[in-house]
């Protein structure tokens, strides 16, 4: 069994709502999490996440003018000073398929849909910091491995070619949210 | 301590895309427990927000006033985009939060009314009511909530209203099947 010193890890939290970064604090801190950050809109996070070098970044997708999706590509981008490998776990209200599609395209590492609870903010936590996946570049994506299952049945456009690192046996990024409820 | 140096990071060139990969940066907050441990972490954490649940009927009030503003504004100047957003803003971060506050009715018919906000295709013609009833039962369940006997009330009214607005959409959606798809998607959490 594997714990997690949260002592030693750096939070940037980005909500526009204050009574969620509260809570995400008091998550935070009680968890044993010493450095949490707090922002309360994307841009402001960008200039933290430069500024702190967080280890993790836990950002809600709703938010005026720069919203956690915006923020998520702002920080996948494999060119820049910053680092563009950091976890990044999407809190958010938005419970639809489709919304986590578009999540994991932009890069997120996990999604954790709300309501909040602390087992599932655990379990989140736990998977970036555990099982981190390799990162994949391609044309249109920098960020986290998109895929979680095997289907040797698919022979779509988005198939990649000639390679070896197509076995990752994790659960879907939308059955991690489901089995967050 | 998260990042890796340039050399640490291997890149592996395919035909389409890379692969990226380094050594785990977070390895050494990983530590094994042997034996039986008695730190509960989850516990200590579902403990604290217990701690906190005084404050969330004051937070939910604010929530709600939020969105009755929201709307009043609306009201008075019309559906601009800035006054759009802040509406669905409102109705949408209760939808996220109201069921840790104990109100899981009034997120419910929050989502709803994030659906109609999100799928109608001209908001000024949603007929008024829709957007008072919303906002009128979340204001009642909230100001209600402590009496055991409007639990399943509030519940009832949820379910109502989801009904009454997704027939709405469903029917302003009809020759959209792009937005009646998402419409009719079941949504990864269950409707209150």
């Amino acid at each position: 069994m594997f714990r997690i010193d949260f002592n030693k890890l750096r939070f940037l939290v980005c909500d526009d709502n204050p009574h969620m970064r509260r809570i995400l604090r008091t998550l935070l801190h009680s968890f044993g999490a010493r450095e949490v950050y707090e922002a309360e809109d994307g841009a402001t996070a960008l200039e933290m996440y430069s500024h702190y070098v967080p280890d993790i970044v836990i950002t809600d997708w709703a938010m005026p003018i720069f919203d956690g999706l915006e923020l998520a590509q702002m920080i996948r981008q494999p060119e820049s000073k910053g680092n563009p490998y950091a976890p990044i776990i999407m809190l958010t209200g938005h419970s639809e398929k489709r919304r986590v599609t578009v999540a994991r395209d932009a890069g997120v590492t996990e999604f954790l849909a709300k309501p909040i609870s602390a087992k599932g903010l655990y379990q989140r936590i736990l998977n970036v910091v555990a099982s981190p996946r390799p990162f994949i570049k391609t044309k249109t994506y920098f960020g986290p491995d998109r895929r979680r299952n095997t289907s040797s049945a698919y022979m779509g456009p988005e198939r990649r070619v000639g390679e070896k690192h197509e076995v990752l046996q994790q659960p879907s990024l939308l059955d991690k949210a489901r089995s967050s409820i | 301590m998260a990042k890796n140096s340039a050399r640490d990071i291997e890149v592996t060139a395919f035909a389409t895309h890379h692969v990226i990969t380094q050594p785990n940066p977070l390895r050494k907050v990983l530590r094994r427990v042997e034996g039986k441990d008695l730190d509960d972490p989850v516990g200590r954490a579902e403990q604290a927000l217990a701690g906190l649940s005084g404050e969330f009927k004051d937070w939910m009030v604010t929530e709600v006033n939020r969105l009755s503003a929201a709307y009043v504004a609306i009201r008075n100047d019309g559906f601009a985009k800035d006054r759009r957003d802040e509406l669905f803003r409102a109705a949408h971060d209760i939808k996220g939060d109201a069921a840790t506050f104990g109100y899981p009715a009034a997120a419910g018919i929050a989502e709803s009314l994030c659906r109609v906000i999100e799928h109608a295709p001209d908001l000024e013609k949603v007929p008024a009511e829709l957007f008072t009833h919303h906002i009128n039962a979340i204001l009642a369940i909230v100001h209600e909530n402590t009496k055991l006997d409007s639990i399943s009330v509030s519940a009832e009214l949820s379910r109502r209203l989801r009904k009454v607005a997704d027939d709405y959409l469903a029917h302003v959606n009809r020759d959209r099947p792009e937005h009646l798809e998402v419409i009719l998607a079941p949504g990864i959490v269950p409707v209150e």
